[in-house]
């Protein structure tokens, strides 16, 4: 990822090679650099944000991640957390039943569009609706990027997939699905953001809003998501190159970036 | 001891408790509603945790996710619930997340959907069914054990009669002997020390800490499955020594058969009654040694013929098998009809062995 993050970087060496300057981009908690995903994927920039702010708010001994079926289970692979890898849709649920015996924990889920807004809507509604104290990350590439391509109920109008051929047609195939704006219609969801990862400024408000998400569980005010929009130029039939642009051009309109809901905020 | 008159309901729930269940969830479904609403009432008092989910889906992954992180869990349903639970049963059972799944069916006709399960991969889930409240309260707390002993989903499959009726029983805690620790469970203490922990379906490990991967761990987990199976086969068998016939029966139908065969010695008749205790394993051997030598086994279930596959299997057509079960249910659902009476059984067990109208007393 690029390293021109308006945030401090923590634990990041910089070496010199000749003439270039190289900088790791690797968060303390990744015990790896190889991600596992195709170049370009907006996913493992996500990732990096997510255990850097796990690491700065000295939450590493505490987290537990409760992971879904998706492009993004890879997380599994390079983090040194706890992990739960569950089944497809339904972390919001799972995540309830680990919080409740470990209060004391930083429970997460990481989800895609596919895995929150297509599979397991049901869970994450009731998980907010409940003001459970997890904190649930959705990274919406608007595709199954896992499968392929295919279209989810994030797509949106207008997106070409491989079950939409001809782009989504409201007609056809009905609209997309908000997560964010759905779960912040709830009294239970106290915190609730969106935040796109295409831009270095984009990157600089993931983290804060992640940051915001977790301080909303560690305070005990309860149930707080972001939805954080990522690049798959594999599934969106683009360069990678033009993934950040695609980004901004398509799914930005549908999708805002901004927070949505912040009941820490002093009123 | 001390015994208290309890509906099998909450007996159960008091039993789960006095075994340090700590977490439950739960969809409402008759005949298991009232678990559900006696765990709801119990847990506060111990500190626990009952949720009233909003879908049998979400209950069985809250148990998942309860159990993974080191609490002994359990979740409930019925037929169609239990149906859309085995997706994560057979998860658990894959993960190796220990759980207890009360299955408080209607009645007997979810012997398939008990012991095959439905959903996918290699994996079996140990099921005991209890004949009344006093033995359901054993196996809820033997569940708990079991499921720790073995990292696994268990299951109880108890039914209508088990929920509802009455019984005087004691629900103090009983020890069943030393359970591996659960240092496997997650906490979320060891991120950051290169010892973080897993749960996975896949095995695969971490990067710098690779796992077996899915080809060795579910071997190693077939032959945890083959090692239960060899290890946890329970029955109950009664006056099968002479018997020339014998019936087998599961579950609440079971003191049934044993008071018709106490009728029928009584009459002369040489039958006996083998109970299997657990549904899953089918305890095989036993069947083989009490009916071995019989002159046919009669397999009596209130439904349209299931648990007969695993007798076969079992008696390995060395005795014939004659069905004398069948469908029967009354128009709520929960009974269990005209078919679970001593004169039905009775009638059907002799025109199974050629006793005729006249001989008949
Ligand atoms: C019950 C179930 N249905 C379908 C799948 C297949 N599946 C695996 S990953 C995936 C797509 C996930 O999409 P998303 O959550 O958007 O993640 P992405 O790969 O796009 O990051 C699907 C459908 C599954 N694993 N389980
Ligand atoms: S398919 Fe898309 S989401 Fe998956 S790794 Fe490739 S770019 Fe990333
Ligand atoms: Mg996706």
């Amino acid at each position: 990822m690029s390293n021109r993050s308006t945030e401090p970087d923590r634990g990041q060496e910089v070496r010199i090679e000749g003439a270039r300057q190289v900088a790791s981009s690797r968060a303390d908690l990744q015990v790896s650099e190889d991600h596992h995903l195709c170049p370009g994927c907006g996913h493992p920039v996500a990732w990096r944000i997510l255990l850097e702010v796990i690491q700065e708010l000295s939450l590493a001994q505490r987290a537990i991640g409760v992971v879904g079926h998706g492009c993004y289970t890879n997380i599994v692979r390079m983090a040194d957390i706890d992990f739960l890898q569950c089944l497809h849709g339904r972390a919001p649920a799972v995540a309830t039943g680990v919080k409740r015996v470990q209060p004391q924990a930083a429970v997460f889920t990481l989800q895609g569009d596919g895995d929150m807004a297509s599979e397991g809507l049901a869970e994450v509604l009731h998980a907010a609706a409940r003001a459970e104290k997890i904190t649930a990350i959705m990274l919406n590439n608007g595709v199954f990027g896992d499968t392929g391509g295919q279209m989810t109920a994030a797509s949106v109008v207008g997106q070409r997939t491989k079950t939409s051929l001809e782009g989504r047609s409201p007609e056809l195939h009905g609209y997309p699905v908000p997560v964010a704006e759905l779960v912040a219609s709830l009294p239970g969801a106290a915190y609730v953001a969106r935040s796109a990862v295409n831009t270095a400024g984009g990157v600089a408000q993931t983290k804060r809003y992640l940051k915001r998400a977790f301080e909303t569980q560690t305070s005990g005010a309860g149930f707080s998501l972001v939805e954080v929009l990522t690049m798959c130029p594999t599934g969106w039939f683009v360069p990678t190159a033009a993934g950040p642009g695609y980004l901004s051009d398509s799914m930005q309109p549908t999708y805002p970036t901004g927070p949505l809901k912040d009941s820490l905020r002093p009123a | 001891m001390t015994a208290a008159l309890l509906q099998g309901s909450r007996a159960i729930a008091d039993s789960a408790i006095a075994a340090g269940c700590r977490f439950f969830a739960g969809y409402p479904m008759l005949p298991f509603t009232d678990l559900l609403e006696a765990m709801s009432a119990k847990m506060p008092e111990v500190g626990g945790t009952c949720i009233n989910a909003d879908s049998e889906i979400e209950a069985v992954n809250m148990a998942l996710g309860a159990g993974a992180a080191g609490a002994r869990a359990a979740t409930g349903s019925c037929g169609q619930g239990i149906a859309l639970m085995q997706e994560a049963i057979a998860e658990a059972a894959l993960n190796e997340v220990p759980m207890v799944v009360f299955n408080m069916a209607r009645g007997q006709q979810d012997y398939w959907q008990a012991t095959r399960g439905g959903g996918w991969g290699d994996y079996r889930t140990l099921t005991l069914a209890p004949k009344d409240v006093a033995e359901a309260v054993v196996h809820t707390q033997l569940l708990f054990h079991l499921a720790d002993t073995y990292r696994a989903p268990v299951c109880l499959y108890g039914d209508y009669l088990v929920a509802h009726t009455h019984m005087s029983v004691d629900v103090a805690p009983i020890d069943f002997g030393p359970l591996p620790d659960k240092s496997w469970a997650l906490d979320g203490t060891a991120g950051g020390t290169g010892h973080a922990r897993q749960i996975w379906t896949w095995a695969m490990g971490r990067d710098d800490a690779p796992g077996p991967g899915p080809d060795v761990h579910w071997r190693r987990l077939a032959q945890k499955f083959a090692t239960m199976g060899e290890a946890e086969a329970r029955h109950e068998s009664y006056r099968c020594g002479d018997a020339e016939w014998v019936v087998v029966s599961f579950g609440t139908a079971g003191p049934f058969i044993d008071y018709v065969v106490e009728e029928l010695r009584a009459d002369g008749q040489r039958v006996g009654s083998f109970r299997p205790v657990t549904l899953w394993p089918f305890p095989e051997a036993a069947l083989l040694e009490a009916a071995g030598r019989a002159r046919g086994v009669l397999v009596y279930e209130v439904n349209a013929g299931q648990m007969i596959d695993d007798v076969r299997l079992a008696l390995r057509g060395q005795v014939p098998a004659t069905f004398i079960g069948g469908v029967s249910i009354d128009s709520s659902g929960m009974r269990q009809g005209d078919l679970l009476t001593v004169a039905a059984i009775r009638s059907r067990v002799l025109d199974a062995i050629g006793v005729g109208a006249g001989e008949r007393r």
